[in-house]
């Protein structure tokens, strides 16, 4: 079988190899990068392209959960977070070695892990583009607070209730700081 | 007669069909340079028109004239100001981290943009329709909180800091209450597709079809989306009398120039999303009763972008005559609104219309 390149060079193609590269490239510079704020930008730019690989798979609810849960929550409250706690420190401090060998341990966990997976499975030839299937707002909906088989309403009160504890714990440190004073 | 723009689109695209013959990855690909032209224009082009109208509009209030000198009526104005702030040098900071401080206006600018590609000019002149439109607007408007917070820290000064934090937690908190009122429109509609939610309004909006709860949920969004704009009474990021201008005080020039973009268009966009929601889009006026069918027919007269870009100037008028007309807030009375009055409100409301569609689906069956 002769591999000709036209006929990879689809739009769907061309878009996945740059959101890709966008989502690698500040991965990598998220994890390299010494200025605090800096990293917590590159990550922002990988969660944005995330959420472009999810529209390319047309999986549209996922990608707006995306952009508003990560890109826009998570990132903010981290950006937050520095604002208050480093003091407006340029740089990050130097990372010991036990903890770059703990790091490094992990990371070369998670590449041995994934490549298990890949190779006992064989990489799966996805549906991607205009031909995948949309996902109707309706079944998700229904999928998720619905009590049946293959339905999430258990987890989903669950998940409700630990974000309420979350809440609780937060104004709870938040009024003792203030007897302290 | 028809006047609708779609049919203009419509030529142009069987045009280029036909002289692109089966090449039909030319088609799309000229299409989508010229949709990203024409909305990228039409951003610039509102912008002047909605910095003029300001000035204008604020000049009244003051019983001042207003701009008249450039043009006649000084309706070159922002023309001038527009070439002025091309030609103005960028002044760049010594010790602070350029790569923020140059990304920060684009992110504004992008997540500005973003939204205004899901707005609905008029029947089919729609950028991106998604299948959960009105949630993808939300969420893409909170790129431009992340570039506010990252000007105000690149910019390495504490009035530009102070704005930044005092921005974002106030567009975090009134993002709350301006979200749960479209979700409660969208409790109403059925529906997350911005084209399912303008259908579902042709005989008569959602103003009236939901009654008290919409009414509310209306008003609470016209606040909390007044307040997401920046703008006063709720101004406070950039209170000049103590925080020089805030998060943007050490921009200069066009990157200067595209906070006050973003700034205009947001108010734009805010009204926009707030017509397609809960003044029907795009639909005309209709009485839904059968003694109004003629009036109704010559409501249909008018085409469907007029009727949008009406609707969504009522609305900036509206959100002028606010700003010019009351005092700023102080940010504990600010937050005090946000998180006391105005989210328990939205959230009873929610309930209030949930119970009204319960209703009308049982009155149905």
């Amino acid at each position: 079988m002769d591999f000709d390149f036209i006929d990879y060079l689809t739009g769907q193609n061309i878009m996945f190899v740059v959101l890709s590269a966008i989502v690698l490239g500040c991965g990598l510079m998220s994890v390299l990068s010494t200025k605090i704020l800096r990293a917590a930008t590159y990550l922002f730019f990988t969660l944005f392209g995330i959420a472009g690989l999810y529209l390319l798979m047309n999986y549209e609810f996922l990608a707006a959960v995306q952009l508003s849960v990560y890109a826009g929550a998570v990132v903010v409250l981290l950006i937050f977070a520095i604002f208050l706690v480093k003091n407006l420190g340029h740089e990050t401090e130097k990372v010991s070695c036990s903890k770059k060998g703990i790091a490094a341990l992990a990371s070369v966990l998670g590449i041995v892990m994934t490549l298990v997976i890949v190779f006992n499975e064989g990489i799966v030839p996805a549906v991607v583009g205009p031909t995948a299937p949309q996902v109707d707002m309706q079944l998700i909906g229904d999928t998720l607070l619905g009590s049946g088989k293959h339905q999430y309403l258990l987890i989903f009160e669950a998940s409700s209730v630990l974000l309420l504890a979350c809440i609780i714990g937060a104004i709870v440190v938040a009024t003792k700081s203030k007897e302290e004073k | 007669m028809d006047f609708e723009l779609v049919n203009l689109i419509s030529w142009i695209d069987e045009s280029l069909r036909d002289l692109c013959g089966d090449a039909s990855w030319a088609v799309s690909l000229i299409e989508y340079v010229l949709i990203a032209i024409a909305f990228l224009g039409l951003y610039c082009v509102l912008a002047l028109i909605l910095i003029l109208l300001e000035r204008k509009i604020c000049a009244d209030f003051q019983c001042r004239i207003g701009p008249n000198r450039v043009g006649p009526w000084g309706l070159c104005q922002p023309i001038a100001d527009m070439f002025k702030i091309l030609l103005k040098e960028i002044i760049t900071l010594k010790n602070n981290d350029k790569f923020l401080f140059f990304t920060a206006p684009f992110l504004i600018l992008a997540g500005s943009l973003g939204t205004f590609g899901a707005l609905q000019f008029g029947k089919g002149l729609v950028g991106v329709d998604f299948n959960v439109g009105i949630f993808y607007m939300l969420a893409i408007s909170s790129l431009g909180v992340i570039g506010i917070l990252l000007a105000g820290w690149s910019s390495d000064n504490k009035y530009t800091l102070i704005g930044a934090m005092r921005s974002g937690a106030q567009l975090i908190s009134y993002e709350i209450s301006a979200g749960i009122s479209i979700l409660t429109m969208v409790l109403l509609g059925g529906s997350l597709n911005l084209t399912d939610l303008i259908e579902g309004q042709k005989d008569s909006w959602y103003l009236f079809q939901g009654h008290i709860p919409a009414i509310i949920a209306f008003i609470i969004y016209l606040i909390a989306g007044h307040a997401e704009t920046n703008r006063g009474p709720f101004d406070l990021p950039e209170a000049e009398s103590e925080l020089c201008a805030g998060y943007h005080t050490e921009y200069s020039g066009i990157t200067f120039g595209f906070f006050y973009l973003a700034e205009y268009l947001n108010m734009f966009i805010i009204a926009g999303i707030g017509t397609m929601v809960f003044l029907g889009g795009w639909q005309p006026f209709h009485i839904n009763y059968e003694w109004a069918s003629g009036f109704n027919e010559l409501m249909d007269y008018i085409p469907s972008y007029c009727w949008f870009v009406g609707k969504v100037f009522m609305l900036v008028l509206l959100s002028l005559w606010v700003r010019w007309s009351f005092p700023r807030l102080r940010i504990d009375q600010l937050l005090h609104l946000e998180w006391k009055i105005l989210m328990p409100i939205s959230l009873v409301n929610m309930l209030l219309m949930a119970g009204w569609v319960a209703y009308i689906a049982a009155q149905n069956n």
